[in-house]
């Protein structure tokens, strides 16, 4: 690693890996939103990899790519029992239904003693560094930009346009949404995991309403029309607060000035380009 | 004589209180273009919504291919080949042309999911035998030169084509067209029947709701009247054009004028 380098993420280490984790992040929002499923979830999900791929290292030492499979797994797989209720809700309902279950699974953290309780987590050692977002980051991408160019895209845009029609067409509407959300579960438990093992400390409020809205964010300010999108919306509204330091207490007002801009003028987003569904 | 195509059982179908379809049964014989014609309201897009399964039947059943597909997902039943178009405009506006039809051949592609994303030769070879049969249907409809352009830019007439070209893509053996002349000028809809002969020429049988009488008369060679959810008749056209129950029902609901135009010819 050249000396400049090894400068630059000493003072901005953690800065650079949070755009990293949170571009992740906006892929996962993308993989429900890509389907027209308003699933606010996405910090709980985030939440239960957290704290699944923390306890594992910090309490039974696993290694480190077990402990982020096993991050993926288990908010998959709660992403699986939730469906079974939610999964017949759109709009505003499912963003309730998922809010929700935000709500319980923080409350969950805090009053479990054996993760930490209203203390979290601490100590975590720092196992994910730049190449291991960067490369995750990476390979998760270019699966999206791929399945986009296949019947998988066209099935996902299928289905956000028009859902009976979709179905009319012979699209299994109930399977590809299932398979989304345990995607994007997958995802954000990842994104948490590494979050995790560079920040090197955990807590239960963390991964609340307000996350929530954030990881969104990402999706409307980058728009879902590619999965570009969500990344490119992720590293602006993560840098912003860094490159407006100037501005002080009012950095996070310029936040949301932004999205309120875009949903007005850009309602594709600022990448609002077209893509191509054909492989 | 060969088994009915579809078979449609004493169907019953009911939103709160109101009943929209009411113990309905008829057949469709393969091979034809058989018409649902009805004034407003009669139920004829609501049994559609039966057949091709986004609609429960309250009672009664459904046979496709002298299979039971009463309870079938509307997929499933794609697969066994039964396809339908929607009467208001329902393209993926947001799509092209060529990726419409693409996605009504979804049910088609059999290949499993991460060999689609890691464009494995299978997958390649399977989206480009695909786009080669998109192509060649959107030919058919003259669609051909629009392939990559927005569905949302076409004219109108070309968005109810590129409808019925996406339902035909997912290759059925009974086609369902609710209104597929609605807002066509004559040219378009002559040019319509033309299609619709030819895809029945190509093997496929065609189930179709419509207001024009003129091209349901001149096109269908069976027709089954729906009024106030309950059939009324059925028969040839010039035995439906015959039929008093069907002319009363007309002259009650107000269509006189259009259903004795087409009566007329």
């Amino acid at each position: 690693m050249p000396q400049w380098l090894d400068d630059f993420l000493w003072a901005y280490g953690s800065f650079v890996y949070g755009l990293g984790v949170n571009a992740i992040l906006g892929l996962s929002m993308y993989a429900v939103l890509a389907l027209g499923q308003l699933s606010l979830g996405q910090a709980a999900f985030m939440g239960i990899g957290a704290y699944a791929s923390a306890v594992l290292t910090l309490k039974f030492g696993a290694p480190f790519p077990l402990v982020l499979t096993a991050a993926m797994v288990a908010p998959a797989i709660a992403a699986m029992i939730i469906s079974v209720p939610t999964l017949r809700l759109t709009g505003v309902y499912l963003a309730m239904a998922t809010i929700g279950f935000g709500e319980v699974m923080r409350i969950l953290y805090v009053n479990t003693d054996y993760i930490g309780g209203a203390l979290g987590l601490s100590g975590i050692p720092e196992k994910a560094g730049g190449s291991i977002i960067f490369g995750l980051l990476a390979v998760i991408l270019a699966g999206f930009l791929s399945a986009t160019r296949s019947k998988i895209g066209r099935a996902f845009e299928a289905i956000r346009e028009d859902e009976d029609a979709a179905r009319a067409i012979g699209i299994n509407v109930g399977a590809y949404k299932l398979s989304a959300l345990v995607v994007s579960a997958a995802l954000a438990g990842l994104a948490g995991a590494l979050n995790a093992h560079f920040s090197s400390f955990i807590g239960p409020n963390e991964y609340g309403f307000d996350t929530a809205v954030t990881i969104l964010s990402y999706a409307i300010l980058g728009g879902v029309t590619t999965p570009l999108g969500p990344v490119l919306g992720a590293v602006v509204l993560s840098a912003l607060p860094e490159v407006l330091r100037p501005l002080h207490d009012f950095r996070l007002v310029f936040n949301g000035l932004v999205i309120v801009l875009v949903v007005i003028f850009l309602p594709r987003g600022i990448l609002g380009l077209h893509t191509r569904r054909v492989g | 004589m060969s088994a009915p195509l579809l078979e449609v059982a004493a169907v019953t179908c009911r939103f709160a209180g109101l009943t929209a379809v009411d113990a309905v049964s008829f057949a469709v014989e393969p091979g034809r273009i058989h018409g649902l014609i009805g004034p407003n309201g009669a139920g004829k897009t609501t049994l559609f919504n039966v057949i091709s399964g986004l609609l429960d039947a309250g009672d009664g059943s459904l046979r496709f291919r002298e299979r039971d597909i009463t309870t079938l997902p509307p997929h499933a039943r794609v697969a066994l080949g039964l396809g339908r178009s929607f009467q208001n405009l329902r393209v993926f506006a947001d799509m092209s042309v060529l990726e419409n039809v693409l996605a009504g051949r979804h049910n088609r592609l059999k290949v499993p999911w991460p060999a689609s994303v890691l464009r494995l030769p299978s997958a390649r070879s399977e989206e480009k035998a695909a786009v080669a049969r998109a192509r060649e249907l959107l030919a058919v409809v003259k669609l051909g030169d629009k392939a990559d352009a927005l569905a949302a830019s076409l004219a109108y007439g070309d968005q109810r084509r590129l409808e019925i070209v996406r339902a035909l893509a997912t290759d059925p053996m009974l086609l369902l067209l609710d209104e597929p002349a609605a807002g066509m000028n004559p040219t378009e809809t002559a040019m319509l029947a033309e299609l619709l002969r030819s895809v029945r020429g190509g093997g496929v049988t065609i189930l179709l709701v419509e207001h024009d009488m003129n091209f349901v008369m001149g096109l269908c060679d069976r027709i089954t009247v729906l009024n106030f959810g309950r059939k009324i008749a059925e028969g040839t056209p010039k035995e439906v054009r015959a039929d008093g129950n069907v002319i009363e029902a007309y002259l009650g609901a107000g269509d006189v004028a259009r259903f004795l135009e087409g009566a007329r010819r």
